[in-house]
């Protein structure tokens, strides 16, 4: 009965809608549109009309302009990297003299006086506290540059501008323009530019988005190209280039992720998610001047201690695994040694090495431990003179030259370097973005396409440049 | 005795009154949503609110999904909602969806409509929707310092008065203005301060004859709803999730029950 009722009142507003006419949605948003601009009329004075935004106009003729809109990005990016690889060096090595150096040692002599079993020190010593003393010394100075410095961008407004300039490119390649904003957003966090998704309303564009958003170098990736940037490119030229091409080398990797996710959006849009793109407005935000003590305060609390401490959470148990897996023998060798052995002469086709494919492996958690990963497993399995004692752990770091020196006798190359850029750019989301897509799409299809899409690239383009490499 | 009165009315008084209770939201008297255009300073008003620290940017849609808080003003508690920026509540994208449905169905006791000082015009258009919907508003004129340094005045006695609601300059990021604010949204929020809000003229006589029948219908079918008005005009334009509301009887449950963040994030 009550149904009926609930149908009689369609019914009625039907019947109604019929003498109204079509036009009625129109005629109600334009006498809205009427009434606020007849307020504010009344309320609104403007004293001197030409001063208004002037300045603001003035930038954005710049910012977005056609011509210098996408090199003006370039260069500041450059910028900001260049800022962040000059500034982190000293501070990281401070911190890992502290940690590694005195720290470590110290730890592990008071648990041998207090006779604990070798077993337990090293995993807890050499396993968990290593790793999370590693990735405190690698990733929190280049963060606590970097992220204040992202952090004024946006507040200062800049970063809309960055998708109105690339909202073209996004149309062209048959994706919704939005996506400009949350491949910016995955320059911070990828799990959270897939959340910022939302904003596209298309389920085909948002699609795209979603799987292409991993091709933007996130928080965890950005101190991995740094390092491997100033080590193997940095130490390629004449020092006193070698900060301004190492940080042109990571933003010519970050450009190579938006030409990824424009070419891989391309080709979704024209086979599997067939479609139109959407229009949509994007409003300016006005120029703000930053707020700097605020700035610091929340990029240093919310970004940065945020991450560092994601990082540690996953860096603890992964150094375990990795004490583990070079400590328990099998035949008089390691696990990790035997996984390194059997996958080398693959590995080496892309220009990789075992090491780096058994640290992805392990880091799957975790963008952010890759790198001390790869330090550890290096010098656990190469048995390095000088720096291995014991099993291999009490060595000692305290510059990116030594970092360096540890990758080279590892066997380390240019091209490895170029590659580990490359494969970190082009390889699988991780745990948390993988779970985020699932959430998101609730698609178990879509997240092992998003999972596994940029691998295959990856493994593509590593191959293809080692080959060519080769030829040379 | 007197001295105690001096002290209520005194902003100072007043902002000491507010305790930031974060994100311990148990119990509260009163709900508050926290809706606008986008990139108006919404978050930073409910991080001063609230004492949290959600991500505020420069940068239009920041807020996807909905955040909520809480704070105390004058030993009442507050549960506060910042909703997802958005033009307008007519169309139909999931966030300005996710917005609507709070306003509509949520029943804030306060809905505060943060506005951007230097686009007035703008964002009256969505004041005035929030308006149709519910009485109980409150609007934040945020970014005045911008304004002023724009060259742009605006007369606030004036506003409030052809609106029908409080209108409170702000300028958040200074955190200027949230005494005051936090004042009229505990007055409205109690009862103490009627709002009379402006109601968009309808032209057409035909229009507010339908409306009008349509409106005694609905009520009599979902007595109590409060906003029958809005539903009746949405009716007549086709809305097809108000229609549905209607056919399934939701907009009935919707009235009784408080719907959890949860279900409405992912309406």
């Amino acid at each position: 009965m009550k149904n009926n009722q609930f149908d009689k009142i369609i019914a009625e507003a039907n019947n109604l809608r019929i003498d109204l006419g079509n036009e009625l949605h129109d005629s109600l948003m334009e006498s809205i549109y009427k009434d606020a601009s007849k307020i504010a009329s009344k309320v609104v004075t403007v004293k001197d009309e030409s001063k208004k935004y002037k300045w603001d106009q003035k930038l954005d003729r710049i910012i977005t302009s056609r011509w210098f809109g996408l090199p003006l990005m370039f260069l500041m990016l450059a910028a900001v990297f260049w800022i962040t690889i000059e500034g982190a060096n000293v501070p990281s090595s401070m911190l890992a003299s502290l940690l590694v150096d005195t720290f470590h040692p110290m730890l592990k002599n008071l648990f041998i006086d207090w006779s604990i079993p070798n077993f337990i020190t090293g995993v807890l010593i050499d396993g968990a506290y290593l790793a999370a003393a590693w990735v405190i010394s690698v990733m929190l100075p280049p963060m606590a540059i970097f992220f204040p410095l992202f952090t004024l961008l946006e507040d200062f407004g800049y970063l809309p501008r960055v998708a109105f300039n690339m909202d073209g490119l996004y149309k062209k390649v048959g994706a919704h323009g939005k996506q400009a904003l949350t491949m910016a957003m995955g320059f911070g966090c990828n799990a959270a530019g897939i959340v910022a998704t939302r904003v596209i309303d298309s389920p085909r564009e948002r699609l795209i988005a979603i799987i292409t958003n991993n091709f933007s170098l996130c928080n965890g990736r950005w101190p991995t190209q740094i390092l491997i940037a100033t080590i193997f490119i940095g130490g390629a030229v004449p020092a006193y280039l070698a900060g301004i091409v190492s940080a042109g080398a990571v933003v010519f990797i970050a450009v190579l992720g938006i030409a990824f996710s424009l070419l891989v959006s391309w080709g979704l849009s024209k086979t599997v998610l067939r479609g139109e793109a959407s229009t949509f407005s994007l409003e300016l935000p006005p120029y703000r001047p930053p707020r700097l003590l605020q700035t610091l305060y929340t990029s240093l609390i919310d970004r940065t201690i945020f991450v560092l401490w994601r990082a540690i959470v996953f860096a603890i148990p992964a150094g375990i695994v990795i004490w583990l897996v070079s400590n328990i023998n099998i035949n008089n060798i390691s696990i990790a040694e035997h996984f390194i052995t059997n996958v080398n002469p693959y590995a080496l086709l892309f220009g990789l090495n075992g090491v780096i494919i058994l640290a992805y492996i392990i880091a799957i958690p975790a963008n952010e431990i890759v790198i001390p990963t790869i330090l550890m497993l290096t010098v656990m399995t190469a048995k390095i003179t000088g720096m291995g004692e014991g099993s291999g752990v009490m060595f000692e770091l305290d510059s990116v030259e030594q970092t360096a020196s540890i990758l080279y006798s590892g066997g380390w190359t240019l091209l490895t370097g170029i590659n580990l850029m490359l494969f970190s750019l082009l390889h699988n989301p991780c745990s948390t973005t993988i779970f985020t897509i699932y959430k998101e799409t609730k698609s178990i299809k879509w997240t092992l396409v998003s999972t596994f899409l940029p691998i295959v690239l990856g493994i593509g383009v590593t191959f293809f440049v080692t080959q060519v490499w080769r030829l040379f | 005795m007197k001295i105690n009165q001096d002290c209520e009315n005194c902003p100072v008084h007043n902002i000491g009154n507010l305790k930031k209770l974060g994100i311990n939201m148990e119990q509260y008297d009163f709900v508050v949503a926290l809706a606008g255009n986008p990139n108006t300073g919404k978050s930073t008003v409910f991080n001063n609110l609230t004492g949290l620290r959600q991500h505020t940017g420069n940068w239009p849609g920041k807020t996807v999904t909905r955040a909520e808080g809480a704070f105390e003003y004058n030993s009442k508690k507050f549960k506060i909602v910042d909703l997802p920026g958005t033009y307008s509540l007519l169309s139909t994208s999931t966030d300005e969806e996710v917005a609507r449905n709070f306003i509509l169905f949520g029943q804030p006791d306060v809905t505060v409509v943060v506005v951007d000082s230097t686009r007035l015009e703008r964002n009256l258009n969505l004041v005035l929707q929030v308006a149709e919907i519910t009485n109980r508003i409150v609007v934040c004129l945020n970014l005045i310092d911008e304004a002023e340094r724009h060259n742009i005045e605006i007369d606030v006695r004036s506003l409030s008065r052809e609106l029908g609601v409080p209108v409170i300059a702000a300028a958040a990021r200074q955190k200027e203005g949230m005494d005051e604010l936090l004042k009229f949204v505990y007055e409205v929020a109690n009862g103490e301060y009627v709002c009379k809000p402006y109601r968009i003229s309808d032209d057409s006589k035909l229009l507010s004859k339908a409306v009008v029948k349509l409106q005694k219908e609905i009520e009599e079918s979902f007595p109590g709803l409060p906003n029958s008005r809005w539903v009746a005009l949405r009716l007549l334009e086709g809305d097809q999730s108000i229609i549905e509301a209607v056919r399934s009887g939701e907009l009935k449950n919707l009235l009784n029950t408080e719907i959890s963040s949860k279900e409405l994030v992912n309406v």
